[in-house]
């Protein structure tokens, strides 16, 4: 569970909280890229520790190590797979195979790094209007912020009906791995109906504030870029250059370069 | 100028046999109080979705009749045009709000509206400002209490700045101080800003000092209508089990016994007034 | 926070909303253990008895009947619980028999649950929580969203339970309702427990009332009004007004 702390938005403000999504959406995108275009160890290196004066600038340091705390055990299983494979494949344990693997699980870690920083710093609110400027429609919008919108309230109602039903006997924790199963049934079922009856007076709800009113819909807020923002795209342009510039004119020198 | 008008408007929900209205005249003039009431299940809420178009229009269904809300023939008018003339604010506070934080919820019809940004900014500082609630602007609504949660939707609907506003058994989830102060601001919507109050409650004894007519409904026919007086004091009420202020009942009570006072009190300042007559004679 | 509930007493649990009453209550029966302290139920703590355990002697029906509602049929419904807590079958059906009949629902012995009205579901919530018989029940926000013949019916039935020797708690914000019931109040503040004893006292104090956010009742107002009247303060009860205010009344025609 500690994998999604690691993304979930918290109430700071700093520098890197104000800054547009959709450009800090591009950076990550850019660190993406350039982690898909390489396979040496050295270059994803590089790129991991790269977003770490952002981590700090945006003070979400515990939560971003929570993230990669979480990802660790995937990240193993992926040096793991690619080693044992690439093993039986090639029917020898060498360095290249060795730094190979290691690549692998850290260019996972760099995925799930820059992606958590970018959902650490990045307000729902904020996200929702950066989709809508973007042009997408507004029915996806819209349900993306209240499904978010309404997790708390699920949360709640789930421990809620959890309650009502233990204390009519439901033992959760007893039985054999079926049983167990089938003791959800009544905790899933008021829950889901409990769900529609709630989309129903949503939609109503909807309706009666004049949803679908005028075909262009207009909006409280507007994302405005300003300096930070171009900074920010220059960097990502600069790094996706120096990125394709490394990787089809410089030959980097694999780990064991650098090993005695 | 009667606002709303309705001439034997008759509903059934889609593939119920038992029509939910039946027969219901109503006529409701601009800058009334209205209280509806009636026993569970009676049809006040249906009549509720009739007066800003969720019935016919989101709930299908056959709807005879005659009904006329704001100058619109209901059956029509798609509901997205009635909204912008009748607001609708529904039992449960916490489903009628939809925004990550209470500026942007209140701002969400106008959106819808297409209205422009400086105008929306306008009219949401205004709504917040007269549901008393500014200092709550940036607050998300999962962290607002029912009470609180109650004004955020009220000022969603006061933004769109509707004539008739409805509001359907609003304080059900309040506790009673909460509930004072929604219809407080319920109150000042239609005293100070001239908006039409359709209020549906069962809770009379809170809410009787407002209205100045009230419809009792039963079984999907209008049985009474008219003043909150007359119709508290009327056997029909009592025997519908209409929950009747504690007051009205003692006044009932003391004229069985032979005591009465100068008139039918229907809130404690009334009965104090009444009662202070009698035992200033002393 | 100290608190002592004998064995056939019938409590209401009072304050604002927010003030505590259900996160209280809801420790009887071990859904919530103390951060300090005990509780005990029976002489026994609840940290030591499992949650279903507990449930054997303490029925609690939550405010919204949506929560616990599952099953395809009433019936259903109302065995759950007797199901979970080990009843033979034979058994179960005499219980829910008697549970359907005792709440008026045995026509709809065979419906489903999400096909009845509200006012119906909430008698099938009391229903199935009734019917294994529990010493105590709890009710939270019993009258919520109900209209006044409802509110009637459920004062008696409640009234009922109690006079049959059932410890009964219900937990409300209204005050209405509790002057007609007449059971021993504790008023919450903020998580404390302010005041406790009877509703008659209770609810007429107005420093008290007023300082919990409670509104007291009408007949409560009116008196404290014409307190220079020589009017009792401590009136609750429209009937007990009504004879006084024709002793009063008698007096001045004399």
């Amino acid at each position: 569970m500690s994998v999604f702390e690691g993304f979930r938005f918290r109430h700071v403000t700093s520098s890197i909280h104000k800054l547009d999504p959709r450009v800090k959406f591009l950076f990550v995108l850019a660190i993406f890229i350039i982690a898909v275009l390489f396979t040496e160890v050295l270059p994803l290196l590089i790129l991991f520790f790269l977003p770490l004066p952002f981590v700090f600038a945006a003070r979400v340091q515990r939560e971003w190590v929570r993230s990669l705390r979480g990802a660790i055990f995937l990240a193993t299983i992926i040096f793991v797979f690619n080693f044992v494979f690439g093993y039986f494949y090639q029917l020898q344990a060498g360095a290249v195979l060795l730094e190979y693997s290691i690549s692998m699980s850290l260019r996972f870690m760099v995925l799930v790094e820059s992606f958590s920083i970018f959902f650490l710093t990045t307000s729902p609110d904020h996200l929702s209007l950066a989709l809508e400027q973007s042009h997408v429609p507004y029915e996806f919008t819209f349900a993306f912020t209240t499904a978010v919108r309404f997790v708390p309230v699920l949360a709640e109602e789930a421990q809620t009906i959890m309650d009502a039903q233990k204390a009519r006997g439901l033992e959760l924790e007893r039985g054999n791995f079926l049983k167990r199963i089938r003791n959800y049934i009544p905790i899933l079922i008021p829950l889901i109906v409990s769900a529609i009856r709630r989309s129903l007076e949503l939609a109503e709800a909807m309706e009666s504030r004049a949803w679908g009113a005028s075909p262009k819909r207009t909006n409280l807020y507007t994302l405005k870029m300003k300096s930070g923002d171009f900074v920010l795209i220059v960097l990502s342009i600069l790094l996706l250059t120096i990125g394709l510039y490394l990787r089809y004119f410089v030959s980097i020198p694999p780990l064991s370069y650098f090993l005695p | 100028m009667a606002v709303i008008e309705t001439k034997s408007l008759e509903y059934a929900y889609p593939g119920v046999n038992k029509p939910s209205l039946k027969d219901i005249s109503l006529s409701i003039e601009k800058g009334e109080f209205v209280m509806l009431t009636g026993p569970s299940g009676c049809g006040k809420t249906t009549l509720c979705r009739c007066l800003n178009g969720l019935i016919p229009h989101f709930y299908g269904g056959e709807m005879n009749g005659e009904l006329i809300v704001a100058g619109l023939r209901v059956s029509e008018h798609p509901i997205n045009e009635l909204a912008k003339r009748v607001g609708l604010v529904f039992q449960n506070p916490e489903n009628q709000l939809f925004a990550l934080s209470v500026e942007k919820d209140v701002a969400f019809g106008l959106e819808n509206m297409g209205v422009p940004r400086y105008e929306i900014q306008k009219r949401v500082d205004w709504a917040l400002q007269i549901a008393g609630i500014e200092d709550l602007r940036e607050r998300a609504p999962h962290e607002l209490s029912g009470g609180q949660q109650q004004r955020v939707a009220i000022a969603g609907v006061l933004a769109m700045q509707p004539e008739i506003m409805i509001f359907d058994e609003p304080t059900s989830f309040l506790d009673p101080l909460g509930a004072q102060k929604i219809f407080e601001v319920i109150n000042d919507l239609n005293k100070k800003l001239a908006i039409t109050v359709i209020l549906v409650e069962h809770r009379l004894d809170l809410a009787s000092k407002y209205a100045d007519h009230v419809i009792v409904i039963d079984e999907g026919k209008v049985v009474l209508d008219g003043e909150p007086r007359e119709i508290f004091n009327s056997e029909t009420a009592w025997l519908l089990g209409v929950g009747v202020p504690k007051v009205v009942r003692l006044w009932h009570l003391l004229k069985e016994n032979g005591m009465s006072l100068s008139g039918v009190p229907v809130n404690s300042e009334e009965a104090t007034s009444f009662l202070l007559e009698v035992l200033k004679r002393r | 926070m100290s608190l002592t509930i004998p064995d056939g007493e019938f409590v209401a649990i009072m304050g604002q909303n927010g003030a505590g009453k259900t996160t209280l209550v809801k420790h009887f029966n071990g859904l919530l253990k103390p951060t300090k302290g005990e509780v005990l139920v029976d002489g026994v703590s609840t940290r030591s008895v499992s949650v279903a355990k507990l449930a054997r002697k303490i029925g609690f029906v939550f405010q919204n009947p949506d929560h616990q509602l599952f099953s395809e049929t009433v019936e259903e419904e109302i065995a759950f619980a007797l199901r979970n807590f080990g009843f033979e079958e034979a058994t179960i059906e005499k219980h829910v028999t008697w549970a359907l009949n005792l709440l008026d629902l045995t026509e709809y012995r065979k419906a489903s649950p999400f096909m009845l009205s509200g006012g119906e579901r909430k008698r099938v919530a009391l229903a199935s929580v009734l019917a294994w018989d529990p010493s105590v029940v709890i009710l939270d926000e019993p009258t919520i969203g109900q209209d006044h013949k409802q509110k009637e019916k459920l004062r008696q039935f409640i009234v009922q339970l109690n006079e049959q020797g059932k410890t009964v708690v219900i937990v409300t914000h209204d005050v209405e309702f509790v002057a007609e019931c007449n059971p021993r109040v504790i008023l919450m503040v903020d998580g404390k427990i302010v005041a406790s004893g009877e509703a008659k006292r209770i609810l007429s104090d107005a420093a008290l009332t007023y300082s919990a956010s409670i509104v007291p009742p009408q007949i409560t107002q009116v008196f404290h009004n014409l307190a220079n009247f020589g009017l009792p303060s401590d009136v609750i009860d429209v009937y007990e007004a009504k004879k006084i205010l024709l002793g009063l009344f008698g007096e001045i025609k004399r």
